[in-house]
């Protein structure tokens, strides 16, 4: 080991005891056996999973709000994205294109999670809040996204249009959408495996979908519905997981 | 520029098949409009544009009061507390789950070894195992874990630990098989042990990409920690919740600023701490 490793590990332990003192982390709190015990019965409390005919209507139906939460957000986001990248990348001036920057740059900086928070005052409980949240801070990733795209095409089909007297609405539809599009088709739907699980812990302050539902059945202490809600959300997650790395071997990427 | 649908057709022969296209996957949306419970006019409805106006009217000037100032500092180096031990205790998990998984490093692969049986038989548990801890949000965790052991730090260290043990044990996994095998095998084939051979063949090249995955994870972790704050568990992300709980704009307004502060302060060291260990 080279001196610069070990001065590295001393500094890092020294930091992690440092955090661990100010957070006056008990560990033989923790691990002493009395609550290893409470907590292993709490943990056999969640089983055997709720399987009843009616919750697993309701799980089912959960399990597509949160898809449709994080679908049409996506969509949105795509939407929106395209319309703040197109200043953004610089074609209606440097002034908008800063301030365009500036509003990606915000909605990309603040998580979902708070944006969610904050809709759930705007609209209230339930998944049009998710949607509304999750399309603002997609919003922002995705429009950085595009504007690159946008920025990185090359410009003469457009301009060859432009010089046979097309308009300008056309040039673009006809000379630089076209090129970009399959790019910003394929960012769309890398975040929306993204938001797929997101959309399904967004719930937790009242946003809709999986979420909500594994929160209200914490809350009323109905844990064997909770471990059923964990499973659906282990199961969204590993189906997407296996669906995206399908398409991406399919498509040779 | 507007166009009739068959003067568009002229022009441009697909015009028909990309309407159609576009009017199915309308058509497509619509359960998923009805799902959402999509309906913008509800930001619109008094009973939740007059609060959330006051919520944002209160933003500026953001509340800078030495007391509650103090309060959020408290809370940001929690967040940041709460980051580093999660991370260290996700490497104590990740690290051991990591070396029993790697298939490149079993000695059954290499000849005829005693108990290779055995360590098959470990082998696709403890895949298993990491599947599990990350399969599931760290949210999920934070939840589970403030009904375990009570609200606060403890809750985050403990689904930080886990979720990202989970990560990291996959990708050493993956960092190990990437390398070369050919030192390990070698010293497996001259008779070393396991951990020897890990030590000495696998380890002094595996170590940078290691250590640079670690430390960026160190910085996603100072994110998921505030954002479990909103469940829970700790740090900046509890003040914030109370705060919009409250409705008390001006405090959001403040926390806000010092968590993309944070996050940028966060971004910055990581990446400077990586190039300094490249």
């Amino acid at each position: 080991m080279n001196p610069r490793g070990i001065v590295a590990v001393l500094v890092l332990a020294a930091l992690v005891w440092a955090s661990a003192s100010f957070l006056r982390l008990d560990a033989s709190g923790i691990f002493s056996l009395e609550a290893l015990g409470a907590f292993g019965r709490y943990i056999v409390s969640f089983f055997p999973p709720d399987t009843s005919g009616p919750f697993l209507v309701k799980l089912w139906t959960g399990t597509l709000e949160t898809l449709a939460i994080s679908a049409l957000a996506t969509l949105l986001a795509a939407l929106g994205g395209m319309l703040i990248a197109l200043p953004a990348a610089g074609r209606f001036g440097a002034l908008a294109k800063y301030a365009a920057r500036l509003l990606l740059n915000a909605l990309r900086s603040i998580p979902e999670l708070v944006f969610a928070a904050i809709m759930v005052i705007a609209a209230g409980l339930g998944p049009f809040a998710g949607t509304l949240a999750l399309a603002l801070h997609t919003t922002g990733v995705l429009g950085r996204l595009f504007a690159e795209a946008l920025e990185n095409t090359p410009r003469e089909p457009a301009e060859a249009l432009l010089h046979a007297g097309s308009p300008r609405v056309a040039a673009f539809f006809y000379g630089t959408l076209p090129n970009v599009l399959p790019q910003c088709v394929a960012y769309s739907l890398y975040r929306w495996e993204i938001n797929i699980r997101m959309a399904a812990v967004l719930g937790f302050v009242g946003a809709g979908g999986l979420g909500q539902m594994l929160h209200v059945s914490l809350s009323l202490f109905h844990q064997q519905q909770a471990s059923a809600v964990i499973a659906a959300m282990l199961a969204v997650v590993i189906v997407v997981d296996e669906a995206s790395a399908l398409v991406r071997r399919r498509m040779g990427a | 520029m507007r166009l009739s649908a068959p003067a568009l057709a002229a022009r441009d022969p697909a015009a028909l098949p990309r309407l159609a296209l576009a009017a199915l996957a309308l058509l497509a949306l619509w359960p998923g409009l009805r799902l959402t419970e999509f309906n913008p006019a509800v930001l619109l409805d008094p009973a939740n544009a007059v609060p959330m106006g006051r919520f944002l009217a209160q933003f500026l000037p953001p509340a800078l009061t030495p007391e509650f100032l103090l309060l959020v500092g408290r809370a940001t180096l929690e967040t940041l507390a709460i980051a580093t031990v999660g991370t260290a205790a996700a490497f104590a998990i990740a690290f051991p789950l990591s070396l029993v998984t790697t298939a490149s490093l079993s000695l059954s692969s290499i000849g005829p070894a005693r108990d290779w049986r055995l360590y098959r038989l470990l082998r696709y548990p403890a895949r298993l195992l990491l599947v599990l801890l990350r399969g599931i949000p760290e949210l999920v965790w934070a939840l589970l874990f403030v009904r375990a052991v009570g609200l606060g730090a403890t809750a985050g260290v403990l689904a930080l630990a886990i979720t990202y043990g989970g990560m990291l044990g996959k990708v050493y996994a993956e960092i190990y098989e990437s390398s070369a095998t050919r030192p390990a095998r070698a010293l497996l084939e001259a008779g070393a042990g396991r951990l020897q051979a890990v030590f000495y063949g696998v380890l002094p090249q595996a170590l940078p990409e290691m250590v640079s995955y670690t430390v960026y994870r160190w910085e996603c972790a100072v994110r998921a920690s505030v954002i479990m704050g909103f469940v829970g568990a700790g740090g900046l992300g509890q003040q914030l919740e109370l705060s919009m709980r409250m409705l008390a704009g001006a405090e959001a307004c403040t926390i806000l600023v010092v968590f993309l502060l944070l996050v940028l302060l966060a971004d910055a060291l990581s990446a400077l701490l990586r190039r300094w260990l490249a």
